[in-house]
């Protein structure tokens, strides 16, 4: 009977409700989050480029000295600005918007908000960047941008804002999924960081020593209050998805958020244990970041627990095996975050290339790796089209995975050698620069590693746009999955 | 999930806790320090900036320097800083209340730079601002040569020419090397840098 209802009627299918509804929305998020997602991926090769121009820096000092606005205090900033703002936040935005889609179950409203926005976003960073290389940089870390660059960010942000809070409010009822408690609160979060820092440090700057906390704060909690939760509500969305079971313990999921809420957004002072603050300060930064062990196993083990059994999938789903390689990471940087609070491990890595082998483990393995694969999945949903090629997948993941790994293996031994030659009273200084010299050569490498990955998605996705290639029929894989009644007699 | 107002309390007070404590807190009480007057000199401390200086900070901020050089020296119960000779005392919150922005660093690719003002001479800087690599043996510094201008000698040198250059860019015989404006503002800046005024809450600590 059923079936002859849906021969005449195919809409009378629940499955098939749920389809038209789920592609309604796809059609509707497509040119915005589109747009979000290739501006992303071009800042993504131009922050790469700047990047190399700053580590071959260290290596060759006289690379490029005659210009003013390719010096290393320029070039560096512009790298992590562009990254930050141009790639990761953008990236950030586009997974964000289409899962907030996708799970208040309702086409995308108001589509133009979102266009409007994307574009002052691009044009903020665009600014900034030729800002900063012209001269006219804050010096301030992660807010280097010049004042005349960060209102158009902030603008372009609240369009955002409110495009979500509509959103919000016009959801189908029903249950709100946890990766909607991540994405709400990152984006209340960030306007609040932002509008903060732009205040007391840009336009009315405040005095001293007080700007370093303000700073720190800011800094440590785009990271953990903007980056982490985009990251994570992704992974939740994702795994779950991919291996079609649900998440293991929906109490997990609540003790994760509210103690990463809780403790992630007193990390910031750890940035500056032993700098010019109150101890009580500096202590409360380091409890906090301790205390970040909770959320971080309390992820880590509702991630693994939903995943075990099908880990198989990490064979043949580009989106698992980015989404998974990302999860791992997080784990592994915020645990290697907690540990390097502690002041006596500290007094040894503070002021050396491990804490940038560090943030390049949280803000790259974790939530690069992690909006790589979100990207992988959500494309051809926008564009109804699959990826055109397995294997320049397969180049991406490589490419990407082995040269992040180089990367922090090389500034993490290159900086532990630095920091106790720095530490030790009878050494003398330019040894902590000979002893590390060597590592920042095989940084330097595994900088160009990471930049041929990006060239090759960025062709890809081009080619995507394209619509180059035959048109398949189904997803793109790595290999042919394992139908799981063929696993289960294996 | 389902109770919003719940959810929405939460994310609000969480975050309103950390802003209290690392904004709010900082900003009313290290935001407003002011400088104190010596009782015996009647001296300010730390001392006011010259103008030039002021304008040599905000090079120091173009040109990324923080990027490799902090400005802090850190307690003797937390780090070696003062045995090995950043500072004969730890830097507190008023030290930084005329510094635009705080320049407190979080590298030490190059060496740490609070007190370098007692350390070099203009002279010395000018030459090593110039060609690093020249004046300090395997630095890694970039060179700043355009912040200086090499020009045909007009009758008589230059009174600010550098001198003493040795390297690839030394001047040829006739030519001289002088610092633009830019440049001399941040040598005065750099010159500036030397935290050794007494503050009551920062007293020198011994080294057993």
């Amino acid at each position: 009977m059923t079936t002859l209802v849906a021969s005449l009627n195919p809409a009378s299918n629940e499955q098939t409700l749920d389809k038209i509804e789920r592609s309604a929305i796809d059609a509707s998020a497509r040119l915005p989050v589109l747009l979000f997602f290739g501006t992303a991926i071009f800042w993504l090769v131009v922050g790469s480029l700047l990047a190399l121009v700053a580590a071959f820096k260290m290596n060759i000092p006289g690379l490029m000295d005659s210009e003013a606005w390719l010096t290393f205090g320029r070039v560096r900033p512009a790298h992590l600005n562009t990254v930050v703002y141009g790639w990761a936040s953008a990236a950030g935005i586009g997974v964000g918007l289409w899962l907030m889609a996708r799970l208040c179950r309702v086409a995308m409203m108001n589509t133009s908000l979102l266009i409007v926005a994307a574009i002052f976003w691009n044009l903020g960073v665009f600014v900034g960047t030729l800002g900063i290389l012209a001269g006219d940089s804050r010096s301030i870390e992660w807010l280097e941008f010049p004042g005349y660059a960060t209102p158009i960010l902030f603008i372009a942000y609240a369009f955002i804002g409110i495009w979500g809070v509509i959103m919000f409010r016009f959801r189908k009822p029903g249950h709100v999924y946890v990766s909607q408690w991540y994405l709400l609160a990152a984006f209340l979060w960030f306007p609040w960081l932002y509008a903060t820092v732009n205040i007391l440090l840009i336009w009315q700057p405040i005095l001293g020593s007080a700007q370093g906390a303000v700073n720190w704060w800011f800094a440590h909690n785009v990271l953990g209050l903007w980056f982490t939760p985009i990251g994570l509500a992704s992974a939740y969305y994702m795994i779950p998805k991919v291996i079609g079971r649900p998440i293991h313990s929906y109490y997990l999921s609540i003790l994760g958020f509210w103690s990463l809420a809780l403790f992630y957004s007193w990390n910031g002072m750890h940035h500056l244990i032993g700098g010019p603050f109150p101890a009580w300060m500096i202590s409360a930064s380091v409890v906090a970041s301790v205390m970040m062990f909770v959320p971080v196993i309390t992820v880590a083990i509702n991630h693994h627990m939903t995943t075990k059994g099908h880990f198989d999938g990490l064979k043949w789903s580009p989106t698992l095996r980015f989404t998974v390689f990302g999860a791992m990471s997080y784990t592994i940087v915020s645990f290697q975050g907690s540990l390097m609070a502690i002041p006596t491990l500290n007094q040894i890595t503070h002021f050396t290339h491990y804490t940038i082998g560090h943030s390049h483990l949280g803000l790259y393995a974790f939530f690069t790796m992690m909006m790589f694969g979100a990207m992988y999945y959500i494309v051809p949903r926008l564009i109804g089209w699959e990826w055109p090629s397995a294997s320049l997948i397969r180049w991406h993941f490589w490419l990407a995975a082995i040269g992040i790994l180089i990367m922090f293996g090389a500034l993490t031994f290159g900086g532990i050698i630095q920091g106790l030659a720095l530490y030790d009273p009878a050494v003398n200084f330019m040894n902590s620069l000979y002893f590390a010299s060597p590592w920042l050569w095989v940084r330097s490498f595994s900088g160009l590693l990471l930049t041929a990955a990006h060239v090759i998605f960025a062709v890809h996705f081009v080619m995507m746009l394209l619509h180059t290639g035959a048109k398949r029929g189904e997803p793109t894989l790595f290999a042919r999955p394992i139908p799981e009644e063929e696993t289960l007699t294996a | 999930m389902n109770r919003l107002p719940l959810l929405f309390l939460g994310i609000f007070l969480t975050f309103a806790s950390a802003w209290a404590g690392l904004v709010a807190y900082p900003y009313l009480a290290l935001g407003r320090l002011l400088p104190i007057t010596s009782e015996e000199t009647g001296e300010l401390a730390p001392p006011p900036l010259s103008g030039l200086a002021e304008a040599g900070m905000a090079v120091y901020s173009a040109n990324g320097c923080l990027y490799c050089h902090s400005q802090q020296v850190r307690p003797a119960y937390l780090s070696t800083d003062i045995a090995k000779g950043l500072g004969p005392r730890r830097t507190v919150a008023r030290d930084y209340i005329r510094s635009k922005p705080a320049f407190l660093g979080t590298m030490r690719t190059g060496p740490d730079l609070t007190n370098v003002g007692l350390r070099y001479s203009a002279e010395w800087q000018h030459r090593h601002l110039y060609e690093p690599s020249e004046v300090s043996k395997g630095s890694i510094m970039p060179a700043f040569r355009y912040l200086y201008t090499m020009q045909k000698i007009q009758g008589a040198p230059s009174a600010d020419a550098l001198k003493d250059l040795t390297g690839p860019y030394a001047p040829k015989p006739g030519y001289e090397v002088v610092p633009t404006e830019d440049a001399k503002a941040l040598v005065a800046y750099l010159l500036s840098l030397k935290r050794d005024y007494a503050l009551p809450e920062a007293p020198e600590e011994s080294l057993e």
